[in-house]
C-alpha cells in the first residue's frame, strides 16, 4: 500500500466521493425518476470508473460497472423506467463497487469476490423489462423523445451560450433564436429565455432544462478553484499557528514594558495578523455536517425496507459547519440514533394509518449554530417513547427499585433510556435492541463536551437534541492553580465559582465520616480537594486551612461537586493539545495546553476526576441525578439573592435577577465625566453609583484620583452591573459576599433611602436593596431615556 | 548489514548508553517541566518543545539507577516516536559515534531486573562499553512495571 501508484490512490479517493454522490442520487431519483440530470449525474460516474478501471486493469470491477452502465444507459433514454427493484439492483452494485475499492486500498488487488449473480440480476433487469409489460403498464410513459435526445451528459460539450443549447435540443428553430438575439441587441433587456417564451417559440420547460444543462456544463468551472489537501497537513498547520499564538502572547508581554512605538506599532500589528491567521486556520479544518448526513438517505431506505416501513427523511442545515474532529467522532452516535428512529421510532404503514397518520414516516435532521455550539436535532413523527413501558422495564431489569420508580418524573424516566443496558424493544432485532444503545451514544457525546436531550411526545413522536461545541482545538478554560502548578478546567463543565473566607471558611465546611461537603443554597454539595486527588499535597501544608477555601462547582454527568483548588486564576482561551501515549491512560487528564508563559498546565477532565474521587461512579447505576440542579429551578417559592456588605457592615441583598455581570475594577480606572464617576468597560463608558452614597443622606463620594488613601483600601473596587433597556450602569459595593436562595418575603419595612427593608436571609438580618429605585435617584434619565430610544 | 552503525550516544549515571541516530530528533538543553501528577513515576514532567508537549522520561528512573541529584539539570535527547516525541532526560550528551557490528555482543545472563529488557546490547569500544537501548521498549511504560511506582 506505501508504494502504491499515484494514478490507483487518486482514482480511489475520487470514486469513493462519487459513490457517496451516488448513494444519495439513487434514492433521489427513486423518488422522482424522471429526474435527468440526476440520472445523468449517475452514469457518468459508473461511466468514469467503468473507463479508469479499465485503463488501470481491474476486470472484475470493470465487468460489473459495464452491466450497470448498460442499465443506466437504457434508463436515460428511457427505454426503462427506475423501479425499486433497479434501484436495488443499482445500489448493489455501488456497494459491490465500493468493496472492490476497499480491496484494491488495502492490498492494490480486486480481491477474489464472484460478482457473476449480481452482473446476471443486472443484465436481467436491463433486458426483462422490457419484455415483462407489467411493471411498464403501471409506470408512466417514458420521457418523450423530443427531450434533448441528443444530449450525452458525460460529454461536457455546454458551455453554450442558450439559445444554442435550445437548438441542439431542438426546442427551438434557429431562426426565432436569431430574431430573439437580435431584438436583445437592439436594447431589449430581457432576458433571452423570455422574449423566447413570449414570441411562442418555445415552452418555459424547455428553456429550465437548457438552464440546468448550461449550469451543470458551468460547475466544473467551480471545482478548478477546489484543491485536494492532506489533513496530516492542516494539523500540522493549526499546530504552527498555535505556536505563533504563543510567541506572540510572549512578545506582547514584552512589549509591554517597552516604549518604543514602532516597536509597539508592529506588535500590535503581528497581534491582529496573528488573530486573523488562527481563524483562517481553523476555518480550513471546518467541514460541513452534510458529509457525514449524505450517508443517511441510503441507511434510512435499506432500514425502512427491511422492517417494511416507509420513510421519508428530510434535512435542513446541511452546510453548517464544525471541527472535522468533531464531525468524526460524532458519526457513529447520529448514525445510531438514526437507525434507533427508524427501527423503534417509526411505526409500520398499517399502524400508523391506524392511528391517522399517514402511511409514511418523517424523519427530520436539523443542524444550525447557536450561542457558539452546534445544535443538532433528529425528530421523527413516530410513536414516540411510551413511559409505562420505560418504568416497567427499567422495573424489570432492576435499575430501579419499583417503589422509587413510580415516584420518577417524565424527566426522569426519559433519563433512564440513557442508562447501559436499556431498552424498550420487544424483540432483539438485527439493528437495535441488543442493549447497546442510548448510553454509547450520551458517552460518545459527552466525551466531546457536548450534551444529549430527549424530548417526547408519546404517540406524536421524539425529538433528540444534542450540543456540540464547534471545536476542540481552542476552548475556554478556567485556569487554577494547586500545590503550585496550573491546571485548566474546560469552561463547560464549570457552574460557579465560591470563596470561602475567615469564619466561613473554617465554618462552613462540614464533615460526614471523613467527606467533606459544602452546604451551598442549602444543598449538600460534596467537595474533593484537587491537591489529594492528585496527590500533590506538599509536605508541611499544615497552614493550608489558613485565609480563605476556593471552591470550583463543577457539573460531571448529571451530578454536581466542588472542587477545592488553592487559587482561582483566570479564564483564557486554552489550545488544546493531545498527551502522549505514556500518558492516555491516566483518565484525571484530557490533554495539555502551553500558557501565555510557555510553561506547559495540564487540563483537567472533569468527569475523570469526578469518577476518580466517586463523586460519580464508573456504572451509572443511579439515574436519577438530575434532582439537585432541575428541581431548583422550578422552586418557584424563592429567588436567588446576591448577599454583599453595605456600608457600616450591614449585609443587604438584591435579586440575582437584576445583576447582568459582577465586575472588578482597578482604583485607578475610575474616571470623571460629566461629574460622575464612570469606567470604561467593554468600549462603553459605564457610569458607576455608589452604594454608600446613595444609601446615605449626605451625598459624598469617595475619592480616587491622586495618591491611594492613607486608609489602605483595595485596589480595586467590586461593582455590580445593572443592564436595563440596552445602557449599563454599575453599582459600586465594598464587597460582595455569597448567593443565596431564599424566598423573598419582607419582614420588616424600613424608611431608609434605596432600601425596601429587611428579612432574614441565612439566619442573619438582611436589607433587601432597591435596585431599580437607587438607580431612578441616581441617574433620573436612566430609564426615561430608555423609553424615549 | 553495512557493518558499521552510529548511535547517538549520552551518559546517565557514568554508563555510556546509545540510541540508533535516526531515532533522535534533536538534543537540547535542560528544559522547564510541568509535573503529571497521578503518572508513572519515570515520567519526570511535560515541556514544550516549540508548541509541542513532549513527555519527558528519566532514564535513570527507566533504568532502576539512582537518582540524580537535585542541583544537577538532565539534559534531554527527544526521541521520534510513533505519536509524537518523546524526550530521555539523560546526565551528559555525548558525541555520535560510528561503531562495527562486529564488536556487539548480547547482553550477558547476569544483568539483572527491568534494565534487561531495554538493553538491546553492547558494543565493546576501545576503552568502554556503549550500551544499546532499545527506544520502543524503553517508551512503552504500559507493560513494565514502571507504572504503579
Amino acid at each position: 500500500m506505501g508504494d502504491m501508484d499515484d494514478i490507483v490512490r487518486e482514482f480511489l479517493v475520487e470514486s469513493n466521493e462519487n459513490l457517496d454522490q451516488l448513494d444519495r442520487d439513487l434514492i433521489t431519483l427513486e423518488k422522482d425518476p424522471k429526474a435527468r440530470e440526476v440520472l445523468a449525474s449517475i452514469f457518468r460516474t459508473i461511466h468514469t470508473i467503468k473507463g479508469t478501471s479499465g485503463f488501470l486493469g481491474f476486470p472484475r470491477l470493470e465487468a460489473v460497472t459495464h452491466v450497470g452502465e448498460n442499465l443506466l444507459s437504457q434508463l436515460r433514454d428511457g427505454r426503462l423506467l427506475l423501479n425499486a427493484e433497479i434501484t436495488s439492483g443499482l445500489l448493489a452494485m455501488v456497494d459491490v463497487v465500493r468493496k472492490i475499492l476497499v480491496n484494491i486500498e488495502s492490498t492494490g488487488q480486486e480481491g477474489e469476490g464472484d460478482y457473476t449473480s449480481l452482473i446476471e440480476t443486472l443484465t436481467r433487469l436491463q433486458g426483462g423489462e422490457r419484455e415483462a409489460p407489467a411493471p411498464v403498464a403501471t409506470a408512466p410513459p417514458p420521457p418523450p423523445a423530443t427531450e434533448a435526445p441528443n444530449h450525452e451528459p458525460e460529454n461536457a460539450d455546454s458551455g453554450l451560450p442558450l439559445g444554442e443549447i435550445l437548438v441542439q435540443a431542438g426546442r427551438a428553430n434557429p431562426e426565432e433564436v436569431n430574431e430573439a438575439l437580435k431584438l436583445q441587441h437592439e436594447g431589449d433587456n430581457r432576458r433571452l429565455g423570455e422574449i423566447l417564451v413570449e414570441r411562442g417559440a418555445t415552452k418555459p420547460a424547455a428553456i429550465q432544462d437548457a438552464l440546468q444543462v448550461q449550469a451543470e456544463a458551468r460547475s466544473p468551472a467551480l471545482s478548478d478553484s477546489n484543491i485536494r489537501v492532506d489533513v496530516s497537513l492542516l494539523d500540522k498547520l493549526m499546530n504552527l499557528v498555535g505556536e505563533l499564538v504563543l510567541a506572540r502572547n510572549q512578545i506582547l508581554q514584552f512589549s509591554s514594558t517597552q516604549q518604543d512605538t514602532s516597536f509597539l506599532n508592529t506588535s500590535q500589528r503581528l497581534n491582529l495578523i496573528t488573530t486573523e491567521l488562527q481563524e483562517g486556520v481553523m476555518k480550513t479544518r471546518m467541514q460541513p455536517i452534510g458529509n457525514i448526513w449524505s450517508k443517511f438517505p441510503r441507511v434510512v431506505r435499506d432500514l425502512a425496507a427491511s422492517c417494511g416501513k416507509q420513510v421519508n427523511i428530510e434535512m435542513e442545515g446541511k452546510e453548517t459547519e464544525l471541527d472535522k474532529t468533531i464531525i468524526e467522532s460524532i458519526k457513529d452516535p447520529l448514525t445510531h440514533l438514526v437507525r434507533n428512529a427508524v427501527d423503534h421510532g417509526i411505526e409500520t404503514p398499517e399502524k400508523r394509518q391506524a392511528s391517522g397518520k399517514s402511511p409514511e414516516g418523517h424523519l427530520f435532521l436539523r443542524a444550525f449554530h447557536e450561542g457558539g455550539q452546534v445544535n443538532i436535532e433528529i425528530s421523527d413523527d413516530g410513536a414516540g417513547i411510551d413511559l409505562e413501558r420505560v418504568k416497567q422495564k427499567s422495573v424489570e431489569k432492576g435499575l430501579v427499585a419499583p417503589d422509587q420508580a413510580s415516584r420518577l418524573s417524565d424527566r426522569e424516566l426519559l433519563n433512564l433510556l440513557f442508562l447501559p443496558g436499556f431498552s424498550t424493544a420487544d424483540k432483539v432485532t438485527t439493528v437495535s435492541g441488543r442493549g447497546v444503545g442510548l448510553d454509547v451514544v450520551k458517552t460518545n457525546i459527552e466525551k466531546i463536551g457536548g450534551t444529549v436531550d430527549i424530548q417526547n411526545r408519546f404517540g406524536q413522536g421524539t425529538t433528540l437534541k444534542i450540543k456540540i461545541p464547534l471545536t476542540l482545538a481552542i476552548i475556554p478554560a478556567l485556569i487554577v492553580t494547586s500545590a503550585g502548578d496550573r491546571y485548566a478546567i474546560p469552561q463547560v463543565s464549570l457552574l460557579e465559582l465560591v470563596r470561602l473566607e475567615g469564619e466561613q471558611a473554617r465554618k462552613g465546611i462540614e464533615m460526614i465520616h471523613g467527606a467533606a461537603v459544602y452546604r451551598l443554597r442549602g444543598k449538600l454539595l460534596p467537595l474533593v480537594n484537587l491537591n489529594h486527588e492528585l496527590r500533590v499535597e506538599e509536605s508541611g501544608n499544615g497552614s493550608e486551612q489558613a485565609a480563605a477555601v476556593n471552591i470550583v462547582v463543577l457539573q460531571a454527568d448529571d451530578r454536581q461537586f466542588g472542587l477545592v483548588v488553592d487559587e482561582i486564576n483566570d479564564t483564557e482561551e486554552i489550545v488544546v493539545k493531545p498527551l502522549g501515549k505514556q500518558l492516555k491512560g491516566i483518565s484525571t487528564f484530557a490533554g495539555a495546553t502551553i500558557m501565555g508563559d510557555g510553561q506547559v498546565a495540564l487540563i483537567l477532565d472533569v468527569l475523570g476526576l469526578a469518577q476518580r474521587a466517586n463523586v460519580v461512579s464508573e456504572v451509572r447505576d443511579r439515574g436519577m441525578g438530575e434532582k439537585s440542579a432541575e428541581t431548583e429551578s422550578r422552586h418557584d417559592d424563592g429567588e436567588s439573592l446576591l448577599l454583599l456588605r453595605g456600608p457600616d457592615d450591614g449585609r443587604m441583598a438584591m435579586p440575582l435577577s437584576l445583576v447582568a455581570r459582577l465586575e472588578e475594577f482597578a482604583r485607578t480606572a475610575v474616571e470623571k465625566a460629566e461629574g460622575r464617576h464612570v469606567v470604561q468597560y467593554r468600549g462603553q463608558i459605564l457610569p458607576l453609583i455608589h452604594l454608600s452614597s446613595a444609601l446615605s443622606e449626605r451625598r459624598e463620594e469617595p475619592r480616587y484620583s491622586g495618591p491611594s488613601e492613607p486608609g489602605g483600601e483595595d485596589e480595586k473596587i467590586q461593582v455590580v452591573v445593572y443592564t436595563g433597556q440596552g445602557q449599563s450602569i454599575g453599582l459600586v459595593v465594598d464587597r460582595i459576599l455569597d448567593i443565596a436562595h431564599e424566598a423573598v418575603k419582607i419582614q420588616k419595612r424600613t424608611g431608609r433611602q434605596g432600601t425596601l427593608g429587611s428579612m432574614v436571609v441565612q439566619g442573619r438580618v438582611t436589607e433587601l436593596l432597591d435596585v431599580k429605585g437607587i438607580i431612578q435617584t441616581a441617574d433620573p434619565n436612566f430609564f426615561k431615556e430608555a423609553v424615549a430610544a | 548489514m553495512a557493518g558499521k552503525k552510529q548511535f547517538s550516544t549520552f551518559v546517565v549515571d557514568q554508563l555510556l548508553f546509545g540510541v540508533g541516530v535516526e531515532k533522535v530528533q534533536e538534543v537540547i538543553r535542560y528544559q522547564e517541566m510541568t509535573r503529571v501528577p497521578l503518572a508513572p513515576s519515570v515520567v519526570k514532567g511535560l515541556i514544550n518543545l516549540r508548541g509541542q508537549i513532549v513527555t519527558a522520561v528519566d532514564l535513570r528512573r527507566r533504568l532502576g539507577l539512582r537518582e540524580r541529584a537535585a542541583t544537577d539539570l538532565p539534559m534531554n535527547v527527544v526521541i521520534r516516536h510513533e505519536d509524537g516525541a518523546v524526550s530521555l532526560l539523560v546526565d551528559e550528551i555525548g558525541d555520535v559515534l560510528e561503531v562495527e557490528e562486529e564488536t556487539f555482543e548480547l547482553p550477558p545472563g547476569t544483568l539483572a531486573g527491568e534494565a534487561r529488557e531495554l538493553i538491546r546490547g553492547v558494543y565493546k569500544l576501545k576503552d568502554t562499553l556503549l550500551i544499546a537501548l532499545d527506544t520502543d521498549k524503553m517508551l512503552n511504560l504500559a507493560t513494565t512495571a514502571a507504572l504503579g511506582a
